[in-house]
């Protein structure tokens, strides 16, 4: 197949990981991978901060960039993020609607239905749940609110994650509990956020693992600021990360950068 | 509006009394809160009953702040959220219908909102060809007036009360304590607000916030004759209430309800609760007042097969509610024989004008969203400033008040969620609260750029748009996102950016260096052979 | 009034007016019913019962299960052992509580046109009530009252400390439709849906059982 990349805003200047990893899994698969450099943002911070009328011109740049794959020159757009592509389905057609421009909406709308969050590209589209990864390291997940409830992608990357070679994988207590991002909310309600965050970090720090993996880097980011705030063991890696490791080829959980400052974390990594 | 390097500052706290509206409604608290537990709870308590009660606190942020300081309040929040979660999950679990009845529930209510000025005439003609009296009130002030006027006719100075959130929300006790009547909440968890002078923090168990050991303290404050030695154990507790509001119940000559249903078809109207206080009010007295928001209605009574199914299994997480009572005007020889019931706007007609904002009338108030709501959880209700707190207070409230951009206190409250949608999941009539939600916000910034009034937040989100709607701004943007490796440093993370709005993310959390290469450069470095995919948008119009 | 009617109604008449549909906001249409309005439990039926009884218990109510309506004099003699006063509706069958003690005091709440029937005080110094019901629902635990001769007033089901109702097995049906369905017959009439002894969950979401309605639910159910 022919798979055009999203690579998110913020993977392609922060986490450069997610989007490199979802390209070796890809292509190791046997598939071929374009990244349409027209590409910037989906436009989700814009629409969830409620300006509508400055997220157009991003929508607009995404749609545009993409609705190549409507006339097939590509078969699918994949996107490493949950919230991105529930952006993309349920955020974008609507915030052109309100802004008057039907034309713009239904095609974001026709775009959106060729775009797929990896786990259900993975599964869905390419029916596969064994993608011969291999990371023998403890590992637990947060499944992410916009992967889970706005997309619904259900135990999709458990699937996929039980079938990865040599991999422990631990249960996350009140694992569909919000670890407290939510885009500008994190900044907006600061207080708040921090105290969702603290109990997020609380409950990956008793699982003991060595990785928290997600399918956004985003919630990775608030997750990851926050277990290396506290000095953790645990570090954060991206699904496709797990997925791209392999037995000739493998991904080596990122060191923690503070870790001991922790009496809490200490033992936490094996 | 004062701004530091463009960022506005935080709001001056005094903004309570700047809502203030009519003198004279407030009511001081009454000082004594000293000792123990109850020491903290000036923490998060507003010092007045509020004269607004769709708005009487500072922002949601400021709130929340002081709210989270409260370990005593974190504490009993967290713990009877949990409980009444995991009750809710099993009873929902247990229902094999439980998505084809939200599916009911919803389009009815959505029927109804779409039919509603023919079903409240239906309705107001079935009720009085049974013998009762049908008043509309525009406004709270409205409703007050005339559920004053119907006391006085009765010649009395107390009345006992359903808990009901139509009347919290028209300030009904503090307006008849101003005439010179006393109204007795009868309800346990608001006879504990009301006897601790506090403010409802949930819509079902407005008393979520006190445990056991402070409830126990506030009725040995305010109750006579407490039985000697009473503990602290629920049962006592309870028993001690049944004692306190027996005699009030005997006596009554006036009860005031809400109304959790309007049934248009019959002119039946309905109370679900608990403990038999209801029952004692809409049986007992002589006379019964009830006042009902405009879009209780429902249209047929049939439609209780599916409302007595959604509301009690979304709101104590019980299969069915100990008691519901319904009634169709006047029974001659049973119950009240003089009958009435206030139809209330106050706003709604407000909300219901607004295409999109008028879902959230499709609510039955049974605080599921609540109690699965993360930062209701962690914040309580008091930080929402209304007596609709969680995440349907958070669509809600600036619904029925309307806001008046970003310096409105309300308007914050849309902002007050992190969008993780348990709410809509939980909700029995579908309301898709983080949409909403994000449609308010949307709404506030229109309002701010209505008046002109350039915010932080509105440049900043120009800035990006800027860089975000073109490949090329952003790729040289995302570059420039080495200035965090230059903050970062050799230790690989960021504590600390000396910007306003990055000072909410780093007081708990670090901040990522920026990496070695974006993505954009590993794809350009690892693939030089492929084929350039960014034609600009103008060239695909051309092509099109 | 008037005027506040006029205006509400002309408020919301021109709120729909002209709105475009919108996000939050589904169209007019047709109820979907796909949940269960009938059940495949026949109403009576022994699962019925069980049901209801398992129910029943969940909410502390005391259950006694006799297989005739000749059972029941006897049945309510020995839930009311202890009890010194009884109140029972005008239209209740004499024989029901025809085996309670001489000692006994029974009393009909007969309120005649003119009449309240018993005061509220009266009723309080009262231990005991004794109905029949109209309708009971198995899945959900709830036996409703309709306010006819045999159920009585519905302050008399109210003040006293104790409610023995009794429950024909013909009259338990599984499902809420279906009891909704029976009592749409006589929509005007007062209802109380009774589940359990009155409760309260306020203090931390503990439930305790009994506060102001009747503390003990007996229920008797008949074959």
């Amino acid at each position: 197949m022919r798979i055009a990349l999203a690579a998110t805003c913020i993977a392609d200047a922060l986490f450069p990981q997610a989007p490199i990893a979802t390209v070796k899994l890809l292509e190791r698969l046997g598939h071929t991978v374009v990244f349409p450099g027209g590409q910037a943002c989906c436009g989700q911070m814009h629409v969830n901060t409620g300006y509508f009328d400055k997220a157009v011109p991003v929508i607009e740049n995404h749609v545009k960039t993409f609705e190549p794959v409507l006339d097939n020159e590509w078969d699918a757009v994949v996107i490493p993020s949950g919230s991105c592509a529930g952006s993309i389905k349920h955020q974008q057609a609507m915030v052109c609607e309100r802004a008057g421009l039907p034309d713009l909406a239904k095609t974001a709308n026709a775009v959106a239905a060729k775009t797929y969050e990896l786990s259900e590209l993975l599964i869905d589209v390419l029916g596969l749940t064994d993608v011969g990864a291999y990371f023998p390291h403890r590992v637990t997940y947060h499944p992410t609110c916009h992967s889970m409830r706005m997309l619904g992608v259900g135990d999709k990357p458990y699937q996929l994650l039980r079938a990865v070679e040599g991999i422990e994988l631990v249960e996350l207590p009140d694992a569909d509990q919000c670890c407290g991002f939510g885009g500008t909310f994190a900044v907006k309600n600061a207080d708040t956020s921090s105290a969702m965050l603290a109990d997020k970090v609380a409950n990956i720090e008793s699982t003991a693992a060595t990785v928290v993996s997600a399918g956004d880097y985003s919630c990775l980011m608030n997750i990851g600021g926050g277990l290396n705030r506290k000095g953790s063991a645990t570090t954060t890696m991206h699904l496709a990360e797990i997925l791209a490791s392999t037995r000739e080829d493998p991904a080596t959980p990122p060191a923690p950068l503070r870790a001991g400052h922790s009496g809490a974390a200490k033992g936490a990594r094996r | 509006m004062k701004t530091f390097l463009g960022i506005p500052l935080a709001r001056p706290s005094e903004s309570r009394t700047a809502y203030k509206s009519e003198p004279g409604h407030a009511t001081t608290l009454q000082g004594d809160t000293g000792g123990g537990h109850l020491a903290s709870e000036a923490a998060h308590n507003p010092t007045t009953i509020p004269t607004e009660p769709l708005r009487w606190g500072t922002s949601f942020p400021e709130a929340a702040q002081r709210a989270l300081s409260n370990d005593q309040l974190r504490h009993n929040l967290g713990f009877a959220t949990k409980t009444i979660r995991s009750k809710r999950a099993a009873v929902v679990a247990e229902a094999p219908d439980w998505e084809d009845l939200r599916d009911a529930g919803s389009q009815t209510k959505i029927n109804v909102l779409a039919s509603l000025p023919a079903l409240l005439e239906q309705f107001e003609r079935n009720f009085t060809a049974r013998g009762g009296h049908v008043h509309w009130a525009r406004d709270a002030q409205e409703a007050n007036e005339i559920v004053t006027r119907l006391v006085k006719e009765q010649d009395t100075t107390e009345v006992v009360k359903v808990k009901s959130m139509a009347t919290q929300e028209i300030g009904l006790n503090e307006y008849l304590a101003a005439q010179g009547i006393d109204a007795f909440e009868t309800d346990l968890a608001e006879l504990i607000v009301q006897l601790g002078d506090d403010l409802p923090s949930h819509i079902l168990v407005p008393a979520i916030h006190r445990n056991r050991a402070e409830i126990k303290e506030i009725f040995e404050r305010r109750m006579e004759s407490l039985p000697e030695g009473m503990s602290d154990a629920p049962r006592e507790l309870a028993m001690a209430a049944r004692e306190h509001l027996r005699k009030k119940f005997l006596r009554a000559k006036v009860a005031i309800s809400g109304a959790n249903f309007g049934v248009a078809e019959t002119g039946t109207l309905t109370v679900v609760e608990s403990e038999g206080n209801g029952r004692m009010c809409v049986t007992l007295p002589e006379t019964l007042i009830t006042v009902m928001g405009i879009e209780k209605i429902i249209p047929s009574f049939s439609d209780y097969e599916v409302f007595m199914q959604l509301l009690p299994r979304s709101s104590t997480g019980e299969r069915m509610n100990p008691y519901t009572s319904m009634w169709t005007g006047v029974t001659p020889g049973d119950g009240p024989q003089n009958v009435h019931v206030i139809l209330l706007d106050n706003g709604r007609t407000r909300a219901l004008a607004d295409d999109v904002g008028r879902a959230a009338l499709k609510c039955i108030r049974c605080s599921a969203c609540l109690n699965v709501c993360p930062v209701y959880e962690r914040v309580g209700g008091h930080a929402y400033g209304s007596v609709y707190p969680g995440p349907i207070g958070a669509i809600l409230t600036p619904q029925l008040t309307g806001t008046t951009g970003h310096s409105d206190p309300n308007a914050s409250l849309p902002f007050a969620s992190s969008l993780c949608g348990a709410c809509y999941e939980a909700c029995p009539v579908k309301i898709d609260i983080p949409t909403l939600l994000v449609y308010l916000r949307n709404r506030v910034a229109e309002e701010d750029k209505a008046k002109h009034m350039p915010t932080a937040w509105g440049a900043a989100m120009s800035a990006a748009t800027f860089v975000m709607s073109d490949s090329k701004r952003f790729a040289a943007a995302s570059k420039g996102a080495g200035a965090l490796r230059l903050m970062a440093g050799k230790k690989g993370y960021v504590q600390n950016v000396p910007l306003p709005i990055i000072k909410g993310w780093t007081q708990s959390r670090d901040l990522p260096s920026a990496p070695k290469e974006t993505f954009r450069e590993w794809w350009e470095r690892t693939h030089p052979d492929a084929p350039q995919e960014s034609p600009l948008p103008t060239d695909r119009e051309d092509n099109a | 009034m008037s005027t506040a009617r006029t205006e509400i109604l002309g408020s919301i008449a021109r709120a729909l007016d002209g709105v475009p549909s919108g996000i939050g906001q589904g169209e007019l249409a047709e109820v979907p019913r796909a949940y269960r309005r009938t059940s495949d439990l026949l109403p009576g039926s022994s699962q019925v019962i069980d049901i209801l009884i398992d129910r029943l218990e969940d909410y502390k109510a005391h259950v006694h299960q006799v297989s005739s309506t000749d059972d029941i004099p006897a049945a309510v003699r020995d839930i009311l052992s202890e009890a010194s006063s009884v109140v029972r509706p005008a239209g209740l069958p004499e024989s029901w509580l025809s085996m309670l003690p001489p000692s006994t005091t029974v009393t009909t709440d007969a309120p005649r046109p003119g009449s309240q029937g018993l005061s509220p005080y009266e009723l309080d110094a009262i231990d005991a009530v004794v109905t029949a019901s109209r309708v009971s629902i198995a899945d959900t635990g709830t036996i409703v009252l309709d306010g006819q001769s045999d159920q009585g007033r519905r302050a008399i089901t109210l003040v006293p400390d104790t409610h023995v109702c009794v429950v024909l097995a013909s009259q338990v049906v599984h499902l809420v439709p279906e009891a909704v369905a029976l009592l749409d017959e006589h929509p005007e009439r007062p209802l109380t849906w009774i589940s359990g002894p009155s409760a309260t969950s306020d203090i931390e979401l503990n439930r305790v059982e009994g506060v102001h309605g009747p503390r003990n639910l007996h229920v008797i159910i008949v074959g």
